[in-house]
């Protein structure tokens, strides 16, 4: 594609702000921002991953590996989740499920070892993983409120924090693993994964772009569940104290 | 000697300077306007809640110099709200030995039924389909599980008919007087407090006001009792 081509596909931007304007929607300052800052991101990214890939230096695919840990962790954490502690198990949750899905899949040879490889699959992992552990903690959060007076109940026949949070805790894993699940059941059906799509627009072959596509998507299934569990089970033991007191939440700790 | 003692026991902005004591083998009811720190004072002998300052005594020694687990299995507490798991009847009266990994066992929770004056075809039944009175027997059935030396009960018959609240009180009488158990019972109940109480502590805005034989409540003094008391009737 041409930049004389990529300056056409600016009437699709034109469209939706023609509307706007036209029906006074009150859009268009976003249009405009989004459509500027999508444009200067990506062609960003596109620059460093050129240099990336030429240079073919490890050290420099680690730093990206590391950028994207730091900004997906960012992400989660600025949510303010009321577990103390909860940077570093995001971090440390980021960093295992990458390095486990990176070891099986260059351990096994399943893809080649090339930056071209490992740093979009790594976004994917990474990205799902901060997807995931965000979910996750949302519905914990829903658990926890929903659940207080069980976990209390538990604590009061003497049992351990862990039997005491296991059903909200299992419950939170569960449902944060559901849309994966499903997504996977109907995949295809409806539309074609956007990766997919775009190995097949880039003159892939459809057989070897689905072959991708279904790395991907197992790929993916282990790291929501790793992601849940990990960040679940690091968690609980924060909302306890030593004398088998339930803390709970608290909103202003990170 | 008391079974269990309040010494100066202060905790937030909730409780202040807490002194006093139960006897063992009895009903003690703790009475007092919503908001007085009941609840918290209930949750302390447990150690659900620990004191920012004083201490809590169980035989003359510190709740926390004890195993807290074990502890909690000699006290045991009956929520307001009856709080119960997913599943049967069964299921739930199951949980506190669940929790420490052992099986209540069939003939046993139908035993504890059989207490509380169930039959034992409740085991199967599902607890979202049974009434609010059987869920207060059933909650209560469960506090006996570990053969508890105290029983904590938090407003066990808030929710429930008068004539249920009528059947739980004679309940809880007969129990704790066939297994020699110690009652401490909160109810903002003061006609409630009157039929089942052996002993009663006054509290009001964190502090406790007065403490002892029941009779008290209709004798004291103290003015803000008197006006608590009038205002119930
Ligand atoms: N977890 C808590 N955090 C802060 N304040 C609380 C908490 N629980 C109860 N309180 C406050 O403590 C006071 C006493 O509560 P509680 O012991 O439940 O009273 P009671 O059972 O006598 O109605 C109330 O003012 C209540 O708002
Ligand atoms: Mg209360």
């Amino acid at each position: 594609m041409s930049f004389l081509q990529l300056g056409l596909s600016l009437i699709f931007v034109a469209i939706p702000l023609g509307l706007t304007l036209f029906l006074k929607l009150g859009l268009e300052k976003d249009i405009i921002i989004a459509t500027v800052r999508s444009v200067i991101q990506l062609l960003i990214i596109g620059y460093i991953l050129t240099f990336v890939f030429e240079s073919d230096s490890v050290i420099f695919i680690i730093l990206m590996i590391l950028l994207m840990i730091a900004a997906a962790s960012q992400n989660v954490v600025k949510k303010g989740t009321g577990i103390p502690g909860i940077t570093a198990i995001i971090i440390f949750t980021l960093f295992v499920v990458e390095a486990v899905s990176m070891g099986i899949l260059l351990g096994f040879s399943i893809i080649p070892a090339e930056p071209e490889q490992i740093i979009p699959i790594s976004g994917m992992v990474i990205g799902n993983c901060m997807v995931l552990s965000l979910l996750f903690l949302n519905k914990f959060k829903d658990e926890l409120v929903a659940g207080e007076e069980v976990i209390e109940l538990i604590l009061s026949f003497g049992g351990a924090p862990e039997a005491a949070i296991s059903r909200s805790l299992k419950s939170s894993i569960r449902t944060s693993m559901i849309p994966t699940v499903e997504a996977m059941k109907t995949m295809g059906l409806v539309q074609l994964p956007g990766m997919m799509s775009g190995l097949i627009i880039g003159g892939a072959d459809p057989l070897e772009a689905v072959m991708y596509q279904l790395l991907i998507l197992f790929l993916i299934l282990t790291t929501a569940a790793l992601s849940s569990v990990m960040v679940g089970y690091m968690s609980y033991p924060k909302l306890f104290n030593q004398r088998l007191q339930y803390i709970g939440l608290r909103p202003s700790e990170k | 000697m008391p079974i269990i003692e309040f010494k100066n026991v202060s905790h937030n902005d909730i409780l202040h300077n807490i002194t006093g004591s139960f006897r063992e083998s009895r009903i003690t009811t703790f009475v007092g306007p919503s908001g007085a720190g009941k609840s918290t004072c209930l949750k302390m002998i447990n150690g659900l809640l620990s004191p920012d300052a004083g201490e809590v005594l169980y035989r003359g020694k510190d709740i926390f110099d004890y195993d807290i687990s074990g502890l909690r299995k000699t006290v045991s507490m009956a929520f307001q709200s009856s709080p119960m798991i997913h599943g049967t009847v069964y299921d739930n009266l199951n949980l506190p030995c669940e929790v420490h990994g052992e099986v209540l066992g069939e003939a046993r929770a139908a035993e504890l039924l059989d207490m509380v004056e169930l039959d034992a075809s409740f085991l199967t039944r599902p607890v979202r389909e049974i009434s609010g009175g059987e869920r207060s027997r059933i909650s209560l059935a469960r506090t006996f599980v570990h053969r508890p030396e105290v029983l904590l009960l938090d407003e066990i018959t808030s929710s429930l008919d008068y004539v249920l609240v009528r059947d739980i009180e004679r309940l809880v009488m007969r129990l704790q007087s066939e297994q020699d158990v110690t009652v401490i019972w909160i109810t903002h109940d003061l006609e409630q407090a009157r039929r089942v109480s052996h002993d009663m502590w006054f509290l009001r805005k964190g502090e406790l006001i007065e403490y002892g034989p029941a009779e008290f409540i209709d004798r004291t003094e103290n003015p803000e009792i008197r006006s608590f008391v009038k205002g119930e009737h």
